[in-house]
This record gives structure tokens, sequence and C-alpha cells, in this order.
């Protein structure tokens, strides 16, 4: 027989379903994703520290988990929410099931429930805070959970997820350049893209880092990478390195990274009604006019009225309701974008950025040298 | 970059008749591009062929030419028009070929014409195998192995590389004609030898099999500011090897990890940059090895095809209204996403839903033909079904078919019954016929999976034998594991709710559970209700409820009562239309016309109008056309749903055909109000013992007949007719099983069939009556007892060929006025007889200077779109103000009209695509499509029409006679004129010495069986231009097979009924007068009579 599971929101809204993956509750902020591929590596992206995430489309896990397909070391979810959860799996380079996987980590699954009313609700009402059950509780202990929980906003998510010692990646070949990634909860593609473009090595590091941290590798260009959650107790650190490294070394920022950096800039932050996550969202490219179809997971933004004058140039900008998608620091070499080149899961379109990071580190470098 | 404002007017072609391949699905898109433009301030001319489209409607364009579409006739139109660009990338390949060979005609140069939305490099490039081949080893992408072949020689020298099986592709052909799958040389050379003559270059692809592995198709869009989109992904369930358009199809794609998606959505965005389709949709197709992921490019199409029809109501994007804004400079951020109407559709739809598409096949009508599937397109429509899981969309799609079947099975129409009782031989057997049969593709293997599972196969043993992913087959399983537990519980009673529940979510109809539990379709339904197990709606949105739908684009579910249908709606003024399912030859787009031209009329008129429909290619299914669309099965369970949450004040089931009007009487009874003729009365029209004493009432004259219910009686009824009699089943469209019968052999033959059919199903008698001419008379009537004939035609060949496929002209020329009189008369009297408010269409036969009533129709027919645009009045339109409570005098239609031109409909034939079927016309409808041709002269709209029809009408050469003793009194007149008119004749034995006897040249050439050179040699050595054959009876069938299957294969004209041969030498006589004109029908209808 089925075990039931739960998933209960704050304002009192639940929905009843099966019971798959660990058996826990667990609570968090409760959000939903559209991606119609790629639940293992959003499940593995750390930038879903803290949430529970409810896919849209119905049959998730009907291809099973491929080893490689990994964003970090293991999911970050701390629950997940789907129509249906495939029993068997179907694809040639797949090596477990979504199941057994989730199990083996930790994760608690709830399958069966009706995920378009889960996505219309936090569309209506927003992103909110809600536990997932499938160990038995009943709705009532589940909400008692919640009566504590004060949800992920103003803690520091990335300093829980980012690695606590520094590690190198290698390109294949010789490397061009050497990269610091300051993790802030960084995808596995970001560290790959950036080998392999460069070619480079990549030194990534902690999100504790200071610059002159940093400023020790010698690096030619430093990244800020993605990361979960709340951007300003981030800041609360990370925004003095970006400050102090700001025209000295060439710099991205990519979701959380372009946040911090947006915070040193002296913009403001803002949550999201219920955030852009999913795998077709819309960004115009204001300087060749191009539409990129991007990859996005964030539940807080930049507000791009909030930067002292001058101080930057929007770049891009997200077609579906205006907000600020990328821009470059004024007479600095750094750009940063809200959205996600890497991908991992999600279209390709934006993958230029890394060139174009790796155009910049060139430029400055000529003009270094002169 | 904005809307181009150089541009002022765009000629959009057409694609012409429905025929395999090539669908409804270019009226959706034609209708969604004449709106769009029109809305920015273009001048919209049209060119189609088709009478029955939507598009043609000459409300749609600012001038509309129903005009074979040949380079020829559109070159007439552009001088005429001057229009300022062409857009060629909305009726399929028929458009796409036309403007190829208009752009080698130089034509575009000579008029200033612009090619929009695609250029002849893009189209070349794409459609030339060769160019596509180059372009993809530019990019790095994998095609199948293999190469071009341009002679046998060629092709014996490919082949040794590529293996058996081989696939084969004449290139430059639409549906796949001509391809195949040789699996030996003897199928390799036939295949080959097809092909090389199939394709307008001569050129055929040869390829490595890739049989078995798995398909997928993306839907692309590019703007001239090169921004790509993927509307739609679209996953195979048949694998390679059988024609995507004869595959069930899913959407999204579900057994692609993020990691293959993305790797097939960068190919896609590379070939629509190399192939330089520089603004609006394309489709590309791959193939995938499901061991080892190899991915392959199969083809592009740089246009709108039938699988952006299909995306665009998948995913609620509008590809063709999108693609033809893209084509005149907007960018895709310029164009706000209907939708949502916040965001823009620069964007990739997100569905939350899993889309079905079942294939609609038509073999019951072809007997003969080989009902294998391959890569040649076989089927003639299709349905699309909406669930939350894969199981509930594929059970609701099969449901839908109007094929008698509720699901997958389990619905009292089994094939096979498995059960416990089998013993263990039986078992072994079935097994083994099962596993020959799933093996090679065929149009019922879906059905034959469940039954392989119910015998204890294993998914991956369907998967060797299927080639079908495992993923799908266990979907399938889950169904059948889900039937097994309802057996289990054996009654409705011990059933519980939640398994109740579970089985909705699956899909399970009311029936199906029924059967199952040993219950009636109305006990479950009104267990599931006292459970208060009801469907939701939920909204098509393209987002996945990420942003607010502003259009209502809905289906059903079972999942939590959250309804997402408008709490603003105004029952009191709410009217639902039910649309006409599936194509299928017998009910086609016609019917779709009226759905949407009754929906149309009644938006106008201030109603809130709701369709029901889930043909996926049709306009009714554009959710711009109504207030609320139901994409849903036309069910009873499914409409009563519907009714439920809608509560209208009234329902039109006249015009979606024979689908709905099965339904008018169970929703009467269940308190449903029908708007217009009661259903009764379409009952009492359509039983036998009823339509004769409604005839005998009226006093109108009857063909002798009876109804039979079992083998004697037949015999009985027929031996006091006397033969030839016409025998079919009661409640037919289409013809459907009917037959001429000269004998009572062969009486008892056709009867044990169709009682072996079904067994409850009166046969129908009636004297044949012989050499009759045929009439078809449309009306409309008013609830205050008005009647106004709107069009009486004439059909061109005589009784015994189905009146949907015979040609007819309008006006009726040469029946004397006092019967012209007598038909109106018995029509009003008729429709008042009935109560008709509405439609009404009835046939009558003259035989030997009698009237006849053939039959009477109180409802829409197949003639209302060809007769709208013959007269000039939107009959169907009409027809729905009249059910809201319109007289015909308020509506200002209050006499027959007049035409002041003659219109003829000729029909498209499938043979061609049915390889191994007879083509030969007789009481079963055939055909899949018609065309229109519009003339001053009689004449002259028939060779148009012939021209529309894809046939030559030839000028000179050899013309080949072969007529049976009935008809040689006739011959030596009209041969007497094809020799006046410079022809040459050659005859069989009989023939000639008749001819001869008459005075009239005429060579002898050997039938097939008398020596060689024979008739056939000559017909393949392209010596005869034009056949007349009428036929001669059993004995000699099948030397007339012969002929007539080498003038299929040679596309040489072949007249099988002598009344179609005169009209076609009236057509050559006219055309060699003087040349044909063209004319819009805007300016047919603007003169004195409109």
């Amino acid at each position: 027989m089925a075990e039931p599971a739960y998933l209960v929101l704050e304002d009192g809204r639940f929905w009843r379903g099966t019971a798959f993956g660990a058996r826990a509750a667990r609570t968090a902020e409760v959000v939903f994703n559209t991606s119609m591929t790629g639940y293992q590596e959003i499940l593995t992206d750390p930038s879903y520290a803290e949430q529970i995430v409810t896919m849209t489309v119905p049959h998730v896990g009907n291809y099973g988990i491929t080893k490689g397909d990994d964003e970090s070391a293991r999911p970050h979810v701390n629950g997940f929410v789907v129509r249906e959860l495939s029993r068997v799996y179907s694809n040639y380079r797949a090596d477990d099931d979504l199941d057994s996987y989730l199990k083996r980590h930790g994760v608690p699954g709830i399958s069966g429930v009706d995920t378009r009313s889960v996505t219309r609700h936090i569309r209506s009402k927003g992103a909110m805070r809600g536990v997932i059950g499938n160990n038995g509780s009943t709705v009532e202990e589940l909400q008692e959970l919640l009566v504590d929980y004060e949800g992920l906003s103003g803690q520091d998510l990335a300093g829980r997820v980012s690695c606590r010692l520094p590690y190198e990646l290698q390109p294949e070949g010789e490397a061009a350049f050497h990269i610091v990634a300051v993790d802030f909860g960084m995808k596995r593609n970001i560290g790959r893209l950036l080998a392999g473009r460069g070619p480079a090595r990549v030194t990534v590091v902690p999100a504790h880092s200071t610059a002159a941290d940093i400023l020790a590798h010698r690096p030619d260009g430093v990244m800020l990478s993605n990361g979960p959650g709340d951007p300003e107790p981030v800041a609360a650190y990370a925004a003095q390195m970006i400050r102090e490294l700001l025209g000295k070394v060439p710099m991205m920022g990519i979701c959380m990274g372009m946040q911090v950096m947006g915070v040193a800039l002296g913009g403001k932050t803002y949550k999201l009604k219920f955030g852009h996550r999913g795998g077709n969202q819309p960004v115009k490219n204001l300087r060749n006019e191009v539409v990129e179809i991007t990859a996005q997971n964030h539940g807080f933004a930049l507000d791009s009225e909030s930067f002292p004058e001058g101080s930057v140039e929007v770049t891009h900008v997200n077609l579906n309701d205006g907000t600020l998608a990328g821009y470059a620091v004024s007479g600095k070499p750094a750009f940063a974008v809200q959205y996600h080149p890497e991908a991992s899961p999600g279209p390709h379109d934006a993958a230029y950025l890394f060139d174009d990071f790796y155009d910049m580190i060139r430029s400055f470098q000529a003009r270094s040298a002169t | 970059m904005p809307c181009r404002r150089d541009i002022e007017s765009i000629l959009i072609i057409g694609s012409g008749p429905i025929v395999i391949g090539q669908a409804c699905e270019f009226d959706y898109s034609g209708t969604q591009a004449c709106k769009a433009l029109r809305a920015d301030g273009f001048k919209v001319i049209l060119i189609n062929s088709n009478p029955a489209t939507v598009m043609t409607d000459p409300s749609l364009a600012d001038r509309t030419y129903i005009e074979p579409i040949t380079a020829e006739a559109v070159e007439k139109i552009i001088a005429r028009e001057r229009p300022s660009a062409l857009l060629p990338t909305m009726g399929g390949q028929t458009a796409l070929n036309c403007a190829v060979e208009l752009g080698k005609r130089g034509v575009f140069e000579k008029y200033g014409v612009e090619l929009i939305g695609a250029n002849l490099e893009a189209i070349n490039k794409a459609e030339d195998r060769s160019l596509f081949k180059k372009a993809m080893d530019k990019l790095g992408l994998e095609m199948p192995r293999g190469g071009f072949a341009y002679s046998m020689e060629d092709a014996e020298r490919l082949v040794a590389q590529t293996g058996f099986p081989a696939i084969i592709r004449p290139s430059f052909t639409m549906g796949g004609t001509g391809g195949g799958i040789a699996y030996n040389r003897e199928e390799f050379e036939r295949i080959v030898d097809w092909g090389l003559r199939n394709s307008p270059v001569g050129e055929v692809l040869l390829e490595e099999s890739i049989i078995g592995w798995k398909e997928y198709e993306l839907e692309v869009m590019r703007d001239l500011q090169d921004n790509v989109v993927i509307v739609c992904s679209i996953e195979n369930f048949d694998p390679m090897g059988v024609h995507t358009g004869d595959s069930i199809t899913v959407a999204p794609a579900q057994t692609l990890s993020d990691f293959e998606y993305q790797r097939m959505r960068d190919s896609a965005l590379a070939i629509i940059r190399e192939i330089g389709v520089d603004s609006g949709g394309s489709n590309i197709q791959y193939g995938v090895n499901p061991r080892t992921g190899r991915m392959v490019v199969i083809e592009a199409n740089p246009r709108v095809s039938r699988s952006s029809a299909l995306a665009s109501k998948a995913t609620g994007f509008p590809i063709a209204h999108i693609a033809a804004k893209l084509a005149v400079g907007y960018r895709l951020d310029e164009i706000p996403n209907a939708i949502t109407k916040k965001t823009p559709a620069a964007f990739e739809p997100s569905i939350d839903y899993v889309v079905t598409k079942i294939p609609r096949w038509a073999f019951e009508k072809f007997p003969d033909a080989d009902h294998t599937l391959g890569t040649q397109m076989k089927s003639v429509g299709e349905v699309m079904s909406i669930g939350r899981t894969f199981r509930e969309s594929l059970q609701k799609g099969l449901a839908s078919l109007e094929q008698g079947r509720h699901g997958l099975g389990a619905d009292g129409h089994d094939e096979i019954e498995v059960d416990s009782s089998l013993g263990p031989e039986t078992r072994a057997d079935l097994v083994r016929m099962i596993r020959e049969r799933l093996s090679r593709p065929r149009s019922d293997n879906i059905f034959f999976l469940r039954h392989a599972l119910r015998l204890g196969m294993t998914v991956p043993e369907l998967r060797e034998y299927t080639g079908i992913d495992p993923w799908f087959l266990d979907q399938v399983l889950q169904l059948v594991e889900r039937e097994e537990h309802l057996r289990s519980v054996a009654t409705l009673e011990k059933l519980e709710d939640e398994d109740l529940r579970l089985a909705k979510r699956d899909g399970f109809t009311d029936i199906q559970i029924g059967h199952l539990l040993g219950a009636s379709e109305q006990q479950v339904r009104s267990r599931r209700l006292s459970a208060g197990l009801s469907p939701v709606y939920k909204a098509v949105d393209t987002c996945a409820a990420e942003f607010e739908a502003k259009t209502p684009y809905y289906y059903s579910t079972y999942e939590s009562d959250e309804t997402e249908l408008p709490d603003d709606s105004d029952p009191n003024k709410t009217v639902v239309i039910l649309g006409s399912g599936p194509n299928r030859i017998g009910q086609g787009i016609e019917f779709d016309y009226c759905c949407v031209h009754g929906a149309l009329a009644l938006r106008e008129a201030g109603f809130e109008t709701v369709m029901v429909n889930l043909n996926p290619e049709t306009v009714s299914t554009d959710y711009d056309m109504v207030d609320r669309l139901y994409f849903e099965p036309l069910t009873l369970e499914s409409a009563l749903e519907i009714m439920r949450v809608e509560q209208p004040m009234g329902v039109i089931v006249q015009f979606g055909g024979q689908t709905p009007l099965k339904l008018a009487l169970p929703l009467k009874e269940a308190g449903v109000p029908i708007l217009g003729t009661p259903p009764e009365s379409i009952d009492r029209a359509e039983d036998r013992d009823e339509f004769l004493d409604l005839a005998k009432k009226i006093g109108a004259r009857v063909p002798h007949g009876g109804t039979a219910l079992d083998l004697e009686a037949a015999v009985a009824i027929a031996g006091e007719l006397g033969y030839p009699v016409l025998v079919r089943p009661s409640y037919v469209l289409g013809g459907r099983g009917m037959a001429i019968v000269y004998e009572e052999q062969r009486l008892r033959h056709y009867m044990r069939d169709a009682l072996d059919l079904d067994p409850s199903r009166p046969v129908l008698i009636d004297k044949f009556l012989e050499n009759a001419d045929e009439i078809d008379v449309d009306c409309l009537a008013d609830q205050h007892g008005n009647v106004v004939v709107a069009a009486i035609m004439q059909h061109i060949e005589q009784a015994g060929i189905h009146s949907g496929d015979s040609s007819c002209v309008l006006p009726a020329y040469g029946v004397a006025d006092e019967l012209m009189d007598e038909m109106r008369e018995t029509v009003r009297n008729f429709a008042i007889e009935l109560g008709v408010v509405g439609l009404m269409n009835t046939q009558f036969a003259i035989h030997q200077g009698q009237l006849y009533t053939l039959e009477v129709n109180p409802r829409a027919s197949r003639t209302v779109p060809f007769v709208s645009k013959a007269i000039g009045v939107p009959l169907a339109k009409l027809a729905s103000l009249l059910m809201i409570g319109k007289s015909l005098p308020e509506l200002g239609f209050s006499s027959e009209p007049v035409p002041n031109m003659f219109s003829v409909k000729k029909v498209v034939l499938p043979f061609r695509k049915l390889s191994g079927s007879d083509p030969l016309l007789g009481p079963e409808m055939k055909s899949t499509g018609e065309v229109m041709g519009i003339a001053p002269s009689f004449g002259q709209a028939f060779a148009k029409a012939t021209m529309a029809g894809g046939e030559t009408v030839p000028r000179d050469g050899t013309v080949f006679v072969s007529v049976n003793d009935a008809d040689k009194q006739r011959l030596p007149d009209l041969a007497g004129r094809l020799v006046e008119l410079g022809f040459e004749l050659i005859g069989t034995s009989g023939t000639a010495a008749a001819l001869n006897a008459a005075g009239i040249p005429c060579e002898t050439v050997f039938k097939v069986n008398e020596g060689r050179p024979n008739v056939v040699d000559r017909v393949k050595n392209n010596e005869v231009k034009l056949i007349v054959n009428t036929p001669m009876g059993r004995s000699s069938r099948f030397d007339e097979r012969a002929i007539r299957m080498a003038a299929l294969r040679y596309n040489i004209p072949c007249l099988t009924t002598l009344a179609a041969a005169e009209a076609m030498v009236t057509g050559i006589a006219a055309l060699g007068e003087h040349d044909y004109e063209v004319l819009s029908v805007q300016e047919w209808h603007a003169g004195p009579s409109a």
C-alpha cells in the first residue's frame, strides 16, 4: 500500500500524495520549477538549498539518474514534489533510479500531487514556507514544524553550501588562464565551462574568502558563482571582497554572484513574489537586440533603479517581467548576469558569456601590458 | 525591427485538396496567416482550390481565388493582382513546390514579387537532400549513412553499402509518397523504380536502416533578428520506420535527459540558421540510437507543417500566426504571447500535461491495400488528447478515434479475449500470433501491446519486437495492471472509491470500467458522481501556470477540485458546438468549416460560444475562434461533463457530421437542450421504416426497398425487388459498407459479413436505379416554416457512385423544369414535416424521367462549404442563427440564388498512397478531399477542377477506350468528339469494333492476357494521354485493374464512368477554344446576384 505523504504550506493549504525518496519531514521555502528536463541537475544545484522544489512537468524520473549529470556532490533540495514519479527509467546513460537516489541522499519526495494547483497557489500567493512530510507525520504534526521555521531570508546559505577549502580544476591540455571562482554554491558546469573555454586552471575558493585570499592566487579573472537564498547576508561579507577586487581583476558574476556584486556597487536586492525557475526565460541582450532563452533559478533580484547614477550599464533584461538580467560595471572590467549561462539544465544560448569573460580578460591584460 | 511597410499586398498559397499527408492543418495555418496579416493592414490575396476550407471564406481575405494551385494559374493571379510579396510557407508541400516552380519560371523577377517567410535557397537547401546533406556535414551533424541515386545503377551501388533493410525516399514529395522500406531485393527494385518516377527531380535517397531507433521532432521558430526558439519537442511512441504521420506521438519528449535534449536543441538552432530559414517555423526530425545515444538528423521542413499544427495545439503557441508576423518583419519579442497577453512570444513554452496524437486510418475502406505501416504515410486523420499523464492522455485519444473503441481495450470490442480460462496451448498460439503481428508495424498494434502484456509477455520482450521505448511500454503495462485490478474487484458495488478515482486518473472511461465490472456506462456514471468524482478543467497556457492565462483553452483531468474555468460566463447566452472529431473518409474538413462558421456567427450575434473537438489540425480547435475551447473527446461521457460545468442554453449537433449526431438523443434524454432540428427528426430520417412512412405522408417517391435483420429476410426482399439492389447498414456516413449487388450469391456473402460485424444493426436493401442521374439539394429552414433552397447540384457520375465521390456541378443543367420544381416542393415538404431548423440535404435520383428521393439528411452535409462559395451565401452561419430563433426573411435569405457562373466540385482519391487498392469508384466513399473549379462555362469549370485535382487535361495525343456493353451505345458520340478534337483512339477489340462499326477510327490493342505489346505496355511507354475504362463486370476484372493501376502509377487521367468522360471531353473542348481566366470569389459574387 502506498504510504501517504503531505506538502503543507504556511497559509494552511496542503496536498496529499505518496511517499518516495527518503522518509523524513523537512521545512523549507516551497518553489516551483517549469523545466521539462533536468531534474537531476536541479536536485544537485546548490542554489536550491533550503527549498522544496515542485516540478510542473508531470512525469519525473523517466530517464533515471546519470552520474556525470550531477551539478554538485549531492542533492541540496529539502524536498521534491512531483505529479508522478516514474517507476522505471529508460536511458542508455542512466545508472540509477530517482527514488533510490533520493533515498540514498536523505531527500524526501512526494508523488501524486496536483503540482499545477501547487504552482497556481504559489503564483498567486507567492513563494512561502512549507513542510514536506512522508514519514507518517500527520498534517497537524507537520504544521507544528512550521511554527518555529523562519524561512530562508536572512540566512547565509551560501556559506553553508560552499566548499570549506580551495580546490583546483584542470583543463584538458595547457591552461591559458588562471581563474579563481568564489563558491557561493557553484554548479559544476560553471567550473567545466571556465576550464574548457579558457582553457583555464580554475581555483575554487570558499564563499568567505577575502580579496587578499583571492589575490594570493594571482588570478587572471574572478568568477562569482551562483548560490542559494538571500543575497544580503552573503553580501554582508562578500561585498567588501568584491569592492577590493573591482578594477584589479576582471570579474564575472552569475546569479548570487551578480546580486552580491550589485550590492557591492551600491544596488539593492528584493525578494520576487515567486521567483524565476525554469529553462524558458527570455532575456534580451540590449547590446545586440538578440533574445536568449535562459535557464534561471532565483528568488531574489537586483533593483536596476537602485544603483548609484552611472555605476552600471544595464545589458540584459528579462522580457517576461522587465527585471534586471545583466549589467556591466561602468569603467571596470566586470559584468554579471542574473541567469545561468552554464545552463545545465537548460538552453545553451548564453554560453557566449564565458567567451566574453575571456575576451574581457584578454583586453584587460593587453591594456595592463602597455 | 517592426512590421514592414514597404509591402502592401501578400499572396498566400493554400494547400489544395485534403490528401493523405496534407490535411486540415494547412487550413488552420492559412486561416491564422490571413487573420494575422490583415490585422496588420496588409491586403491579403489567397489561392486555394479547396472549397471546404475556412480560409477560402470570402471574409477572410481581400481576394480569394478558388483556382488550381499550379504555377500557371498562380502566375495569372500574380499578373492580375501584382502582389508585393508571396508567402509560400503556409500551404504545405503544395505551396512550397508551387513557389519553387514559379521561381524557376522567373515569375518573381518578372512581376517584382518578393518571396517572404522562406527564400528559394532555403527551400532548396532543406528539400534537396544532397544540399541538405552537405549542410549537415558542414555543421558536423550526422545523417543516416547512404546517398543519392538517379538511376537503378546508382541505387544498386548504394545498397551494397547500406545493406538491407534499406530506406528509400524520393526527393520533393509530400507525405513520403513513393518512399518505402526494402527488406529484400525485389522490394528494393520496386520502390526505387516508384521513387525515381515520383520524384519531380528523379532523385531518391537510399539510406541505412535506422528502424527501431527513437524518433523525435523539434518545432523551431526564427525571426529576422536571428532569434530562435523551440516551441515544442515531440517524441514518437512508435520508433523509426513508421512515418511520423502514422506514429503515435507524444509531447513533450518523455525519455530525453537534459543533456540529450539540449544537444538536440543546439543542433536545431544550428540547422535552421544554416538552412537559412530567415523567418518563420521549421520542423526538424531526429533519430536516436537507444543503445548508444547516436543522434542523426532525418530531415527539416522549412515551413509550417502538420507537426506545427500539433505543436500549436499542444502548447497554445500559435506557430502559423507568429510565422506570418515574422515574415513581415516583426521580431519574436515584439509579438505578445496571445495566451498570457503580458509576456512576449520570444520564449519556449513549458507544458505541464502530456499530449498524445494518434493517427486515424481508413483501411476499412481499402481492404485490398497493404495495412503495414512504413515510411509512406497512410493515415487520413488524427486525434490529439491531453491528460496529466501519458496513460490518461493515451486512453482519451483512443476513445476519440471514432472507431468504436473506448480506450485501450477492455471496452467490449477486443479482438482477443484473454482470461484465465484459456488453456496453455491457446495462450502459446496467441503469443506466437501476437509476436508475429507486433514485429511488423500495423495500425492497431497499440491494442495488441495490451493483449501481449495480458498474456504475460514482458516489457523487454516487447521492446525487442517493437522497438518501443520501455518507458512507454511500462505505461501500457500500468494500464493493464489497473485493468486487472478492476477485473479482480469483479463488481461495481465492491469497488472502492479510491480505486475508481485511480482508474479515472488513468483515463479509463465509464464504459471500460462498466465492461470490467459488469455494469452499464450509466451505472458507473451514477456511482462516480455519487462518489464526487468529476473531472476538473485545466488550462492550456504555454507556461505551466507560471503566468495567468487569459485565453480559455481547457482539457479535463481527474485532479484536485480546482477549476480554472472563468466565473463570469453566462450560461443563458452560452451555446456549445460539438465538433466532428478526426478526419476520416466521409467526414472531413467540410464539417469543421460548418462548426467554425456556426461559432463565428453566434459570437457575432452576442453569444458565448463553446467548441468541443479534439482534431489538432482544424480551425475549430483554434482557441481564437470561440469563447471557450474544450480539447476533449466527443463521447457522451465527456459531453455530459462539459454540459455539467457549462449548463448551456443550447447545444448544436448538426454541424459536426455523424460524431455529434450520435450524441444528440442521449444528450436530449439527459436534459440537455439541443438547438435546431429536433434529434427525433434526425432519427426519423435515418430509420428506414420511419423514412418510408415520412415519404409516403408527403407523397415523395422512393426506390422500393426493405430492412433486413437476417440473411433470409434479405434474400427474400431482394428477390421481390429484383436485382440489382443497393445494400447498406443503417446509420452510416460516407457509404461505409454500401454495395450494389447483382446476384443472390453476392448478397448472401454481403449479409454474412455485415451480420458478423454487428448483428444488431439492420441492413437496408433498395432497388438500385441503374443509369439514374443523381441530384443533391441543400436547403435552409427556420422555426416559422420558411424553407429556402440554397442549391440544386447535379452529379456528373450516375447513381452507383457515392455522392461524396462523384463530381457535381451547380447549377444543374439539362434537368427538366418540372423535375426541378418537383424537387423544390419535395424538399419543402420534408423540411416542414421534419421540423427542420437549420440545414437539410436531400438526395434525389432521376430514373426514366421520374424523381426518386434517395435520402434526407436534416443536418449540415459535406456540400455546404462548396455551395456557400458557389452561391456567395454563408449557409452554416445562417443556419446557426436560424437555430437561435432568427427567421430566413430576417436574415435576408428568402429566395433560391441564381449563380452567374458554373461551379464544379471534383474529388481527390488516395489510391496512390494506398498501394494495392483498386482505383475504382463505387457506392462506398473513398475520396479524401475535394476541389472546385469556377468558370463561365461548364466545360471550363470542369477542366479547372480537373487541374486543381492534380490531373492533367490533355490537349492532344492518344486516348485508350474500353467500355462495357451498356456504354457502347453512347460511346460513338463521345469518341467522335475526341477525334474532332484531334485525338487518336485505341481500344480493346470489342470497343474498337463498336467504334469502327460507327465509322470512327480506332486501333485495336491487346488486353493484358491477349499478347504483347498490350494496353498496359502502351500506358507504361507513355503513349497514352487519357484512359476511358468503364467496368465490365467480374470476368474481366483483373485486366481492368491492371490498366487502372498502371494509369495511377504513370499519373494518366483514367475515367471509369462515361459521364465523367463526357464532362472531360467538354472540358478539353472548352480549354481548346480559349485559355481559362482566373477571377476571385469576391468578384464572382460582386455582380447583381450577390
